[in-house]
């Protein structure tokens, strides 16, 4: 579990994250998403102490991160960061970072195993791919069998076939009870691993939901309609917010309306109607709505100070 | 990931232990000699304090015959002895530098302290760790300089010298214990500074650029100011005479030692609280 109260940070006078309050379960995978700069990285930075907020406080099972007896066996994480010595190799860095908590050498040689790096732990790590280099952050992450696992943007770098390995461990690990807790900047992503979503924008809680929830509220309401009188269907419609847009094959997208509003107008009226079909916006969709608004006042923002 | 399996579960860890500062000493060595170019600067080091003093001999033995009665006072069997004390000093300082702040570099140093957020046993551990691995070095290069040199110059009886006479074995195993000290000191630098590039900068301003500085001083003010610089003060530990506006051994010693105390407290502090 992840508690921020009112966690806030300044870089000089950039304000990194602006009174972030949330609190992050167990069981459950949850997202953690904003544009890009919008202070996922910093949060994270803050959860493991690594910087100290400037104002608010945050713990990590109870506890400050840096007050844990075991810090590896609470928390695990991959940051963004390379956070690895170029020079050693994937073996010894994994090594150095168990030995602080007595973690055998078996345990290393596993996790290197789990990630698939076998062939290549005993290379210097400075010439690892991309992806390489996140399995190695992984393999790091979950070293200490910790019951918080917290991974800043893990997908970057993984083939299609990596992505959907962390997708399957991410959600072994939430079904074990662990806290499990991703950043990403990709909706599309989390809409297929989390369950629950914490969305900031400029470094403020924008949303704090279920993927669900989140979908709903952010999506307008839109149905395709098909029939064989659409002009007649359209006049029958039409109405303060309602507007329309050509789809394929004799189709609509009826934006504003319901599709009980359509079928029963439609049944009214005596039109028959061949598909009345809600669209869901897209996580994609719904998180551009929810963040343009922040985005729009960070441009506005840079124009002014430029 | 090779395989594509429906679900991936993370083996548990049967035992967990706790954070702990022998572990961290353990781990800080794992990383000084898990570094390639860590182990061969090392190396490197050892030879060349052993090979200048060598070479040096050699160099003195063939000339003798045709050197001056000046040159030949000038020549002291301690100066050739320990003529590898300053090149290592240099290869130990780099590395001490190099060995936090190619944390900072690389960015392990976030990796480092998300296993030990307290920080402080990292420093700790670094210093502790390095100061044993260059005694362990240097200490048998000083020895070995210091016989090897003897040996070599044992048809020149104004050269001879031996271990036991009053003071050599202090100023030789004393030239080990000041290369210790910079290293320790170099290492404090680099932890204040974060940077290589300055953390050498820095070392070489105190060293190099510093004392011959001073002699732009007033003469009274140079003799009364250099004696202190931690170069000077360090260097009395292998002094074997003392020059007029020099520190004893000890005193010198401690000099030293204290400014490597002043350069670790601020690192400690800083350590802290910066962010990292």
């Amino acid at each position: 579990m992840i508690e921020a109260r009112d966690l806030t940070k300044d870089y000089g006078d950039k304000r990194a994250v602006d009174g972030l309050g949330f609190t992050v379960q167990p069981g459950v995978v949850t997202g953690f998403l904003g544009p890009n700069g919008s202070g996922k990285s910093t949060t994270m930075r803050l959860i493991l102490g690594l910087d100290a907020p400037t104002k608010g406080d945050v713990t990590v099972n109870g506890r400050h991160y840096r007050d844990h007896v075991a810090p590896l066996h609470e928390v695990g994480a991959l940051l963004e960061a390379r956070s690895v010595h170029t020079g050693r190799s994937a073996y010894n860095h994994l090594l150095a970072l168990a030995q602080t908590h007595g973690i055998p050498k078996s345990r290393v040689s596993e996790l290197i195993d789990l990630v698939g790096l076998h062939e290549v732990a005993r290379k210097r790590s400075g010439q690892f791919s991309l992806g390489m280099g996140q399995r190695l952050g992984i393999a790091q992450a979950l070293l200490g069998d910790p019951k918080t696992v917290m991974l800043d943007e893990p997908v970057n770098g993984l083939d299609p076939e990596g992505i959907h390995w962390m997708r399957n461990l991410l959600k072994g690990l939430a079904a074990e009870g662990r806290t499990v807790f991703v950043s990403s900047h990709l909706m599309s992503e989390m809409a297929l691993t989390a369950d629950h979503l914490i969305v900031i924008g400029r470094g403020k809680l924008i949303a704090d939901t279920s993927v669900d929830d989140f979908v709903a509220r952010a999506s307008q309401k839109v149905v395709l309609v098909r029939s064989p009188d659409l002009e007649r269907l359209r006049t029958v419609l039409t109405g303060p917010g309602v507007t329309f847009e050509d789809a394929q094959r004799g189709a609509l997208e009826v934006h504003g309306l319901t599709t009980e509003q359509v079928g029963d107008a439609a049944a009214g009226a005596g039109i028959a109607l061949h598909e009345l079909t809600p669209q869901q916006a897209s996580l994609e969709e719904a998180f551009m709505n929810l963040t343009r608004d922040e985005l729009e006042f960070a441009a506005e923002m840079e124009e002014a100070v430029a | 990931m090779s395989a594509v399996t429906p679900s991936v579960k993370l083996p548990r860890l049967a035992v967990t232990g706790r954070l702990a500062f022998h572990r961290v000493l353990l781990s800080e060595w794992t990383k000084l000699r898990s570094v390639r170019s860590t182990k061969w600067s090392l190396f490197a080091g050892f030879l060349l304090t052993i090979a200048f003093p060598i070479i040096f001999s050699f160099v003195t033995r063939s000339h003798w015959g045709s050197m001056s009665a000046s040159d030949r006072a000038g020549r002291h069997p301690l100066d050739i002895a320990l003529a590898g004390v300053n090149v290592a000093q240099l290869a130990v300082a780099v590395l001490g530098v190099l060995l936090i702040s190619a944390e900072y570099s690389t960015g392990s140093i976030r990796s480092t302290f998300t296993a030990v957020p307290k920080r402080l046993p990292v420093l700790w551990a670094k210093l502790l760790d390095y100061a044993v691995v260059v005694l362990v070095l240097i200490v048998p290069a000083v020895l070995i300089s210091f016989f090897a040199s003897q040996a070599i110059l044992s048809s020149i009886s104004q050269l001879h010298m031996s271990f036991s006479q009053p003071g050599v074995a202090r100023a030789v195993l004393g030239g080990a214990v000041y290369v210790m000290l910079v290293g320790i000191f170099a290492l404090a630098i680099g932890a204040i500074v974060r940077n290589t590039a300055g953390g050498i900068a820095t070392f070489a301003a105190i060293f190099f650029v510093l004392p011959p500085l001073m002699f732009t001083l007033p003469t009274s003010w140079n003799n009364a100011i250099s004696q202190y610089l931690p170069s000077n003060a360090g260097r009395q530990l292998f002094a074997l005479q003392h020059a007029s506006h020099t520190l004893t051994t000890w005193t010198g010693g401690l000099v030293f030692v204290g400014y490597c105390a002043a350069a670790i407290v601020i690192a400690a502090i800083l350590l802290v609280r910066r962010d990292v």
